[in-house]
């Protein structure tokens, strides 16, 4: 047992550390202090240095253009980001399609996806979720005949994050009705830019455009983007929902969070006292940081572990559920923090001339982000189906 | 020991309820949160002509059907069932409170335009540094003659960019966060000197930022007594806080029906979501916060004429419960709708955005705790 990192540890820290500082692109430091929705650039510009420097997918093996970094680097890596608020790299490639193509692809489809995937040519959305097939996924109903080489597509996918700048979607598509519900199954590649395929925008609680409704009418897919073998797609699935789940921890980002309402609770008073001197909301940034470091340690033990070969199982619905938890609570103080000026919304309203601010920066958006962050327990397999699964995978229930 | 309502109340009841279902349903609320105004001025003139449920709360001499605080409650839980927008609370509810217990000069006109609908009311009271402190006030009226003169800065003002006039707080001597030395004034929103920067809210409603440069005030413009407006701004304060509690039952006890209703017809692994045992459980802590809620708006309503520490102390009590409920019953709500929950097109959401500034309107929990603390253990607790 050591809770310390080596010298080695350490120096790769010092290095992330000053390549980011020197890397990072200012023009994205200001759209984010906006605070407003990026756009499809701005969530390349950060991926594409990324890219070109070798770390942007820490996780994959180096002869898929991985860093070769050992699991704690990997920790330590994401930690840095975290500290220093760089733009996220988007999941659906790197964390998600990604491993399954190198796991289960062909030569022909590893040559043709990866090093898209790395450089940001390709941008990639989730086709899971359905209305009918939510939590209970393998329930759905998209379907794939088989016509000579292709594969007609007909469907509805929904919730499909950042679809409307995807090229390329990942899709779980029924190509047998007859067997039983998990095992009729696919995973397709589907080309965004098809004939038959069209993106509708759902907007969300805080006004947002994150998520889409993908509707797939007689879509001619080639039978060559099919992933791993016919009505084999739930073992593809099942992979990449155990690696959306690790990483979904968010501790280091929780921790950067933890640090703002920190500083707005020095600058919010009441009676002339800073919030953060105050008993009662000082108790609860305690427990919250108290409850973080709890899922932080759980997390490195699950590191660990990973690095003695095992890989992630059941027991990432617990850093799911911690993580999310601890998430949407920093949006909650941060609300509560910002008091009276939690209220306005900005968004979609003209300006009328004059020069009163609107409240305090910290404040701005902290409504939307905690309505917005209410789909964290709902996303990824809802927290109760994580507990289902540590029910009955983890304590045999 | 009586919780029956009387006919009378139970007429007004019927009628606010028939008013939101026929002319408040969603579509229409959706339309007016959406609109330039953001408001429906002409069912505003059906809530006063049609309906004459302006003046429920105001006594028959004044014009009004000479009911109180539980009218009120009956109007605003039914209002917090449609998410009604209109500025019930802020003209009826807080402008009619400090007309009624402060006077002033243009006490009686003043209600009769609010009974009529002529007259729209938001309350200036905050201020960006304040807090919830009611007396941390930098806004000053100084004595100009025998009138004043205001400056100062107000903050999210609710209802402003609506309204014909402002009640607003002041300080007219002593130190920014003295208990005395604070008036309350009537100041027409068209004032020389009146700057507002309007804005829509998180939940629907409009508000302003509010900058008073030198705006000139008649010694008419007081209500209430000079130098000692505090007592009467915490007295209706409260009462809008009761008032507050009530929609916010309206608005849960709506969110708690759709989410019992979707729960029933949304099917997974085979079965309506609400056979699951952990959202019935759910679903059950909902109602028992619903129904917590509601016994701490009535008791906090009937409680409003009571002395100033009975009074302080029973709507701390219930703004704490009635936001922990908020909270719970908001957040479960969009849980058990799932995705579906986390969208603008479903009506959930706009209750869950409501619940939610309700929860920090005129007080966070933790303000009314320490409230509830001081008053009920004493400081030395």
């Amino acid at each position: 047992m050591n809770l310390e990192f080596s010298a080695e540890d350490n120096a790769f820290r010092d290095e992330v550390r000053a390549f980011i500082e020197q890397n990072y692109p200012e023009s994205l430091r200001a759209v984010q202090e906006e605070g407003e929705e990026m756009g499809k650039e701005d969530f390349l510009a950060w991926h594409r240095i990324l890219a070109n420097k070798g770390w942007v997918a820490p996780a994959w093996p180096t002869e898929y253009g991985g860093p070769g970094w050992t699991s704690v680097q990997r920790y330590i890596w994401s930690e840095e980001c975290a500290r220093a608020d760089t733009v996220p790299i988007l999941p659906f490639g790197i964390n998600m399609v990604g491993p399954v193509i190198y796991t289960f692809g062909t030569p022909e489809q590893k040559a043709k996806f990866l090093p898209k995937t790395l450089n940001g040519d390709i941008w990639w959305c989730q086709g899971y979720s359905e209305p009918g097939a939510g939590s209970d996924l393998a329930n759905l109903k998209t379907k794939a005949e088989r016509d000579g080489d292709f594969y007609i597509v007909n469907g509805q996918k929904t919730w499909t994050t950042m679809a409307q700048h995807a090229d390329w979607g990942f899709f779980l598509v029924r190509t047998d009705p007859t067997a039983k519900i998990q095992e009729g199954i696919s995973f397709l590649l589907i080309d965004m830019k098809s004939p038959g395929v069209t993106v509708r925008p759902i907007i969300t609680l805080g006004g947002e455009h994150e998520v889409n409704e993908v509707w797939l009418e007689n879509v001619r897919v080639p039978v060559e983007n099919r992933i791993f073998q016919e009505n084999k797609g739930w073992t593809c699935a099942k992979f990449l929902l155990a690696h959306e789940r690790t990483g979904i921890a968010g501790v280091a980002r929780s921790k950067r969070g933890i640090d703002r309402i920190k500083s707005m609770a020095r600058t919010e008073s009441e009676d002339g006292t800073p919030l953060i001197r105050d008993s009662f909301f000082k108790r609860k940034i305690a427990e919250l940081e108290i409850d973080l470091t709890s899922l932080e340690y759980t997390e490195l033990r699950t590191l660990a572990s990973e690095s003695a070969g095992k890989g992630p199982g059941p027991e990432s619905s617990l850093l799911k559920i911690k993580g999310t938890e601890i998430q949407q609570r920093i949006t909650e103080l941060a609300l509560e923090a910002a008091g009276h000026y939690g209220m306005p919304f900005f968004r979609g309203f003209p300006e009328d001339g004059s020069n009163l601010p609107i409240g305090p920066d910290a404040a701005h958006r902290t409504a939307p982000t905690y309505f917005n962050m209410r789909k964290t327990s709902i996303y990824g397999g809802s927290n109760e189906i994580q507990r289902n699964i540590i029910s009955k995978m983890v304590l045999g229930l | 020991m009586d919780f029956n309502f009387t006919d009378e109340q139970n007429m007004l009841r019927d009628t606010v309820a028939k008013f939101v279902q026929n002319q408040y349903d969603w579509d229409s609320r959706r339309a007016i949160v959406k609109s330039a105004a953001g408001w429906r001025p002409d069912l505003w003139k059906v809530m006063a002509e049609e309906l004459g449920i302006l003046g429920a709360p105001f006594s028959e001499d004044l014009g009004g059907l000479g009911g109180g605080a539980v009218d009120n409650m009956i109007v605003m839980e039914e209002f917090g069932k449609g998410l009604v927008i209109e500025p019930y609370l802020g003209t009826v509810v807080i402008a009619g409170g400090f007309l009624k217990h402060g006077g002033g000069a243009q006490s009686a006109d003043l209600i009769g335009s609010i009974i009529g609908g002529e007259a729209t009311f938001a309350f200036a009271y905050a201020e960006p540094q304040g807090r919830y402190n009611l007396a941390d006030l930098t806004t000053t009226a100084k004595k100009d003659g025998a009138g004043y003169v205001l400056n100062g800065r107000k903050a999210v003002v609710v209802g402003a960019p609506w309204a014909s006039h402002l009640i607003v707080t002041a300080r007219t001597s002593g130190g920014q966060r003295d208990a005395k030395g604070i008036t309350v004034f009537v100041v027409p929103t068209s004032a020389a000197g009146v700057t507002r920067r309007d804005y829509p809210t998180v939940d629907g409603l409009r508000a302003s930022e509010i900058q008073f440069d030198n705006v000139k005030l008649g010694a008419d413009a007081v209500i209430g007594t000079v130098d000692n407006g505090l007592p009467l701004i915490e007295r209706v304060t409260d009462e809008a806080i009761a008032a507050l509690g009530a929609e916010a039952v309206g608005a849960m006890r709506t969110a708690h029906t759709m989410t019992i209703e979707y729960a029933r017809q949304r099917k997974q692994f085979g079965v309506p979501i609400s056979s699951f045992q952990v959202l019935q459980h759910r679903m059950v802590d909902m109602f028992m916060h619903v129904e917590q809620s509601v016994s701490m708006t009535y008791m906090a309503t009937l409680k409003l004429d009571e002395s100033d520490d009975e009074r302080k102390k029973a709507v701390s009590a219930a703004k704490v419960q009635i936001g922990k409920a908020c909270k719970f019953v908001g957040q479960s709500a969009i849980q058990i709708h799932g995705g579906m929950g986390m969208t603008d097109e479903l009506a959930v959401g706009h209750y869950f955005k409501r619940c939610t500034m309700i929860e920090g309107l005129f007080g966070s929990v933790d303000h009314h705790l320490r409230r509830y603390e001081t008053l009920s253990l004493g400081e030395a607790a």
